[in-house]
């Protein structure tokens, strides 16, 4: 008889940290493989085909880049959430508030403004979306025990369909020929690219700035220590006279309100209206939780993840072209590979012991 | 399945975080014999009876019956092999009745109408021992002793000829204590075999045969009860007399600190735990509550600190109100905390020892400066606890939980006691403590008295209480029995108050109220 034990493992170093990640990435691209032989692809040729679509040509790496934005400030938002414990997996419905808060008032003010008043008031109204939407879990957790997972995750479908709402209905721009579909914002309010790509720049500065100042926070501040106290141990938080629903919300206006920067992102310097949903974010909310997970839940490591992962997206872009294969596919990419990270996450922290021994009687 | 008659452990090692639990324990069992299992908290006794149980897996060593090796992977397992236990928090579903607890963990109990066809078999065994209990009583209506015996007769339904009982009397009343030694012997006369937990030597003495006795997870002695007396096992159990020698000056009781006056808390569970309980407390004293755990102690310390809500009743603190104020209003108010459940409450595992250092005290203006945490001055300060408290640990960018329960213990020691607290509520602060770090720890308790403070010890420990307390309250069933000064005649009775017996005399020579 095979017996399989598991024990706690003290004292991980980083390289070990960083081997099990790549360890099970690679592990990860194993299984993509065999799912790719099924199709009838060869993987090989597939998996370079991603990369070299998103790393491997000029195109394609400013396309990563733009990609990245959106995934590296709701990466760096939720490693606050998750490090607190709280799950957040509504980030595609805060950075849709974003959007439709952004729109707004791009479209409200865009042409009385000029573009430094405008840019600056668009970006403060997305942040003001995506954390209102972040901080209605936060409260019904802290005050009525309602299971944050449920309701980020609901939030996210009332979200999208309230977007929905407005663009058929009363946001209808008469610029969309009866199709649904908001005007597109004034000039003063559209983002900068740098020329030649998508890549807003402004958004850019902004993501990596974020991910630093929520390093600081994370592991220097009060908050941030707080944050960490609650995470590890809520018990031990209560004792330490931790006020829960003054950190849960915190913490959530600023994961909901990156994502909300998120949505500012897509609208003003890609999109330029308010379309659909699965046009405004291509599941950015969801693929952010893995981004987030890969950077071992430090904000600084988000913008290498983000990156990563933005590579993924465009190379799942470049395999459905170039290979025939369906848009679904770099969703089971993405989420084959977050399932071995978790899993490697688990070996990171145990130590597995096999053993062989005779069956014992009875 | 065979009838065990003789049940040996051999070399059975078990450690967690890379501390010994148990090392080279070797014991047997035969049948009708009872064993006495006798060893101090955190001897390790309920972790070699874990692994017995199926609960653990021994790190090496193996388990015999009747002479050959068997393996235990879980508790189903080990029923199967006619091993019974009675932990000490009973595994009962309290809104069911007895009979239907019963045939919960009852393997041959039928799919349909169970109770109709259980019911007889349970009648009969009931009989057989004696039993006298109303099986289609609600559990939650039933008193401790009662709830034990059901867990007793489960295991002997399901055919247990050894039963492992974990601190059985912890938590009766003398008079099922009494009535619990005559199953035992009774069972012991039909051939069962018993090992019975216990750190109480009266009781072993009374019920065992022979006696193991263990210490820090290594075996220490065997001894026939026959052939021995308390004196020579309590020597064994604790590794040296008994008797300690710590210096208690006499000094003249200050300034009220705190006053409690007639509150009352609920336990977990919703019941009141709490029952009307007033108290004040002065600078320079120690003051003690003792009492059986379950008593309402835990509940009463977490009231005064802010975790848990005081239903009513009033708690001041330097004349200042603070009932049901935050934890960290409270701290702020000079009320130290060392929690019962120092794991639970007292530590973030994953963060390091210097995060752990500060866990109160994070937001005072030594430690933090508007947003910031200063984290050299952090560091500073936990390695000053560290010395002084002589934590054991290779650096202080460690992670709390590598280290072992002690250890921890003497850190949130350190963290409490250095901000020189008006009051430290420390619930049972030697727990699990070696003999070393427990003199250590008691000396500050007196060092912290001298200057000026006040302490709420609550223990189980009467020795220790005895000899830290300038007064003792005793605590039972959430009510305090009395409160008598350190001097009064009748500390000899506090074994009956904690029983429940109320004082009898009037109040003269001591401050309730």
């Amino acid at each position: 008889m095979i017996k399989i034990t598991t024990s706690d493992r003290y004292n991980i170093t980083p390289l070990r940290s960083l081997m099990t990640n790549v360890f099970s990435l690679a592990a990860g691209l194993v299984v993509i493989s065999i799912i790719f032989l099924v199709a009838g692809v060869n993987p090989l040729y597939a998996i370079s085909e991603i990369f070299m679509g998103s790393f491997g040509s000029f195109y394609g790496f400013k396309e990563t880049v733009t990609k990245a934005i959106p995934l590296i400030l709701i990466g760096a938002g939720l490693t606050l959430a998750f490090r607190a414990k709280f799950w957040n997996i509504g980030a595609e419905g805060q950075l849709l508030m974003g959007a439709i808060f952004s729109t707004w008032t791009g479209l409200t003010f865009g042409n009385i403004l000029p573009s430094y008043l405008i840019v600056p008031l668009i970006f403060f109204a997305g942040f003001l979306g995506g954390a209102l939407w972040g901080i209605i879990p936060a409260i019904l957790k802290i005050k009525y025990s309602i299971n944050e997972v449920i309701s980020t995750l609901m939030l996210n479908y009332i979200c999208a369909e309230f977007l929905t709402m407005l663009i058929v209905g009363p946001w209808k721009g008469n610029t969309r020929f009866g199709f649904p579909g908001t005007n597109n914002l004034p000039e003063a309010a559209i983002l900068g690219v740098i020329p030649g790509s998508r890549i807003h720049y402004a958004t850019l500065i902004l993501s990596i700035v974020c991910a630093i100042i929520l390093c600081v926070v994370i592991y220097k501040t009060r908050f941030g220590y707080e944050t960490r106290v609650v995470g590890e141990n809520p018990d031990a938080g209560k004792y330490a006279g931790i006020d829960f629903l003054k950190t849960s919300v915190i913490l959530m206006a600023v994961s909901g309100g990156l994502a909300g920067f998120a949505g500012v992102g897509e609208i003003a310097g890609i999109h330029h209206y308010l379309g659909y949903p699965a046009s405004v974010s291509s599941g950015y909310g969801f693929t952010a939780i893995i981004v987030a997970w890969l950077a071992k839940l430090n904000p600084l490591y988000a913008i290498v993840s983000g990156i990563f992962f933005a590579g993924i997206l465009v190379g799942g872009d470049a395999i459905q072209i170039s290979l025939g294969l369906p848009a679904a596919t770099v969703e089971i990419v993405n989420g084959t590979l977050l399932i071995f990270l978790i899993m490697g996450d688990y070996f990171l922290n145990h130590k597995l012991s096999i053993r062989f021994s005779s069956k014992s009687k009875g | 399945m065979k009838k065990i008659q003789r049940l040996e452990m051999k070399d059975i090692c078990k450690s967690f975080h890379g501390i010994h639990a148990n090392k080279d324990i070797n014991l047997y069992v035969k049948s009708g014999e009872i064993l006495g299992l006798l060893g101090e908290n955190g001897a390790g006794k309920t972790t070699l009876m874990n692994i017995l149980y199926g609960l653990y897996q021994p790190d090496s060593g193996q388990i015999e019956v009747n002479g050959s090796p068997i393996r235990i992977n879980s508790p189903v397992e080990s029923i199967t092999h006619g091993i019974g236990m009675v932990h000490q928090h009973f595994m009962l579903v309290q809104n069911h009745s007895v009979l239907e607890n019963i045939a919960l963990g009852y393997k041959d109990t039928p799919f349909f109408f169970p109770k109709i066809q259980l019911r007889k078999r349970v009648e009969e065994f009931s009989k057989q021992f004696d039993f006298k209990m109303d099986l289609d009583q609600k559990v939650w209506q039933l008193s401790a002793g009662e709830q034990q015996r059901i867990e007793i007769i489960k295991a002997l339904l399901n055919g247990a000829d050894l039963l492992i009982l974990d601190e059985p009397t912890s938590v009766l009343t003398p008079l099922e204590i009494k009535e619990l030694i005559s199953i035992l012997r009774q069972m012991k006369a039909e051939g069962h075999m018993i090992i019975f937990i216990s750190h109480k030597l009266d009781e072993i003495m009374d019920i065992c045969d022979r006696v193991t006795v263990l210490q820090k997870g290594q075996i220490v002695g065997h001894a026939d009860t026959a052939d021995t007396d308390k004196k020579s096992l309590a020597r064994m159990m604790v590794g040296r007399d008994v008797v300690f020698n710590i210096e208690k000056e006499t000094l003249a009781q200050g300034k009220k600190v705190l006053s409690v006056q007639n509150i009352h808390v609920m336990g977990d569970k919703g019941m009141p735990a709490v029952k009307g309980v007033s108290f004040e407390l002065f600078e320079n004293e120690i003051f003690g509550v003792a009492g059986v755990a379950g008593n309402g102690q835990r509940e009463l310390a977490e009231a005064i600190t802010g975790i848990r809500k005081i239903n009513s009743g009033t708690v001041v603190m330097n004349e200042k109100d603070i009932t049901n104020k935050s934890p960290r209003h409270i701290y702020d108010n000079g009320v130290a905390h060392v929690p019962e459940e120092r794991i639970r409450f007292g530590i973030a595992p994953g963060l390091f020892l210097y995060d752990n250092a500060i866990l109160k005290q994070h937001h005072l203006k030594k430690f933090s400066k508007r947003y910031f945490l200063k984290y050299s001055q952090v560091k500073d300060h936990t390695k000053t606890i560290v010395k002084d408290f002589q934590v054991a640990t290779h650096s202080i960018h460690n992670q709390i939980r590598n280290l072992s329960g002690g250890n921890i213990q003497k850190l949130i020691l350190g963290r409490e006691i250095s901000e020189q607290p008006r009051l430290l509520v420390a619930s049972h602060p030697t727990y699990g403590l070696d003999v070393g770090a427990t003199q250590f720890l008691r000396e500050h308790l007196l060092a912290l008295r001298k200057q000026g403070s006040s302490v709420l010890l609550f223990s189980e420990d009467l020795e220790e209480i005895f000899e830290l307390c300038d007064r003792v309250a005793v605590i039972f069933g959430g009510e305090f029995m009395g409160i008598l000064n350190s001097d009064d005649k009748r500390l000899s009775d506090i074994g009956l108050m904690m029983a429940g017996s109320k004082e009898t005399e009037t109040q003269t020579s001591n401050h309730a109220i």
